[in-house]
């Protein structure tokens, strides 16, 4: 018989491990499982086959939609961490405790609100008769075609993850003791020096970090893609809704999902390698 | 002094552009033109009243509402029982423990949404308020644990053993010493799951069926035409989901100043 200490313990521990167990692991093993199941006449049986792998693997518009979607979210990473680091480098050190603490409060309420409203507004902002080529009309510029191109789903990306990427690395360079940056002033390194060989490497867990989470959300993002990129070529995860949407191919659709969770995690484990491996290598 | 500036001015363009779609949206939700430009057209509520005259929105803005608060509800139940058994035992397995807590929201969500498809279909919850209740529980439970376990970081590792010499049972001290202790950051964990709630529409749509919430309603509208209406129900949403989401915050900061 359990102790009434044991009662206390498990009521707490449980409730995520029944919740999460039942909700978020067994859908994602059964994906995983209906990825060898066998579709005839538009119905699908638990089976074990590799069909759907065969028939996915061995197609080219699959490889260029995880070639497309690969290289677009590390486009956006990189950008995202480029467009982000001067903000946070001046947040982190060039104004007071209360404004970064205001800043970050304001970076975290768009965070939380609603994403495709906000790219509504882009695909209404960049249009071919929009306000922005209206403004550049002005000054005898374009009209430029910005919506349906690689350059309207990056737009989308960046609204999508540069709050994020922002506090991330603001948090980290803050962290950084100030005295190690004046040791290496006083010892004669220069403004260049100080930036790559002392604040980005005692900073990097959070700069890698914000990298990651950027190249997560954006590689598994639908919305910027489909509704400013224009969904040609398509990404994996247009094509997952495709295929799911058009009747009973889920499997094909769990195939697609499979190769993007295996990708994420080879991301994942590598990146968090890079960030705490080999601190003074 | 000049890079100041400089820096100042970079800071002051990336609010732009984050929040430049957040206003336009606004602006655009009172404005007379079909397909908004510069210079703009004349003022007008005629968007919100088109909007709010179809019944299908309120049916819309009722399942939010209802998906939210028990959603909301339940992942602070659970964020917060989580939270307290990472601050308080230690025991095998709990890295991975940890890693069920906090890796959901890591997981795309158009895979989350065919994922839970296929399972809640299976439990035949497809198309009902509850599979997407169940499914926003999912993703929103990890903030709801990130908040509590913020808070219960500052609470002084003494206080419950003290309430325990002095007799309460562990219930007892629970009730009287962290649940009051915890308040505060129960509130705004309540508040930030349910924007997560609110917002979310990739899941809400592959589960949802004829049972449509605000913003899989707003998709549906998309994949039509430019629609002006989508401006003031997305108005409506960004007032929402930005309210919850500051009063999260400021329960947080106001606390964790004092």
């Amino acid at each position: 018989m359990p102790s009434r200490t044991d009662v206390y313990k498990y009521v707490w521990r449980l409730p995520l491990i029944l919740w999460q167990g039942l909700f978020f692991v067994v859908p994602l093993l059964l994906m995983v499982a209906m990825s060898f199941w066998l579709v005839r006449n538009y119905r699908m049986t638990p089976d074990f086959i590799f069909d759907n792998w065969e028939r996915m693997l061995t197609r080219g518009y699959v490889w260029n939609a995880y070639e497309v979607t690969f290289l677009r979210a590390t486009v956006a990473a990189a950008l995202a961490s480029l467009i982000a680091f001067p903000a946070s480098f001046a947040l982190a050190f060039r104004v007071s405790e209360t404004t970064r603490r205001w800043a970050i409060f304001f970076l975290i309420v768009p965070f939380f609100t609603s994403y495709l409203v906000r790219v509504y507004a882009w695909q209404v902002l960049l249009a071919e008769s929009g306000p922005i080529n209206a403004v550049l009309g002005f000054a005898g510029l374009g009209p430029f075609t910005m919506l349906n191109s690689g350059f309207g789903a990056m737009v989308g990306y960046m609204t999508l993850v540069l709050p994020l990427v922002v506090i991330l690395q603001t948090f980290s360079l803050a962290a950084i003791d100030k005295n190690l940056i004046e040791a290496a002033a006083n010892l004669g390194a220069g403004a260049a020096q100080r930036l790559f060989n002392v604040i980005i490497p005692a900073a990097k867990v959070g700069l890698i970090l914000g990298a990651v989470f950027a190249f997560i959300l954006s590689f598994g993002d639908f919305v910027s893609p489909f509704y400013l990129g224009g969904s040609k070529p398509p990404t994996l995860s247009i094509l997952i809704i495709d295929t799911t949407k058009s009747g009973q191919q889920w499997p094909r659709a769990a195939v697609v999902a499979v190769m993007m969770i295996v990708t994420l995690f080879v991301v994942a484990f590598a990146a968090v390698g890079a960030a705490y491996g080999r601190r003074n290598g | 002094m000049r890079s100041g500036v400089l820096l100042r001015l970079y800071i002051a363009a990336v609010f732009v552009f984050v929040f430049a779609p957040i206003v336009t949206s606004m602006v655009f939700s009172v404005n007379s033109d079909r397909f908004p430009t510069v210079p703009l057209g004349h003022f007008t509520w005629d968007w919100y009243r088109t909007a709010f005259a179809r019944p299908e929105v309120w049916t819309a803005i009722q399942n939010s509402l209802i998906v939210a608060a028990c959603a909301a509800t339940l992942s602070t139940l659970i964020g917060f029982a989580t939270a307290y058994t990472d601050y308080r035992y230690g025991f095998r397995f709990k890295t991975a423990y940890l890693a069920l807590a906090l890796l959901p929201p890591t997981i795309p969500v158009v895979i989350m949404g065919l994922a839970m498809l296929a399972w809640l279909g299976r439990l035949g919850l497809s198309g009902t308020l509850t599979g997407i209740v169940i499914a926003h529980t999912v993703m929103a439970a990890p903030f709801a644990m990130a908040i509590c376990r913020l808070r219960l970081n500052q609470m002084d590792a003494a206080l419950e053993p003290a309430a325990w010499n002095l007799g309460a049972t562990q219930w007892r001290a629970m009730r009287a010493v962290v649940i009051p202790f915890c308040a505060p950051a129960l509130v705004s964990a309540f508040c930030l799951t349910a924007a997560v709630s609110f917002d979310e529409f990739i899941v809400a749509w592959f589960v949802s069926g004829l049972n449509k919430t605000v913003p899989v309603m707003i998709l549906e509208i998309l994949q039509g035409n430019v629609d002006p209406q989508i401006n003031a129900i997305g108005t409506l949403v960004f007032l929402t989901s930005m309210t919850l989401v500051i009063a999260a915050q400021l329960l947080i900061i106001r606390r964790s100043s004092t």
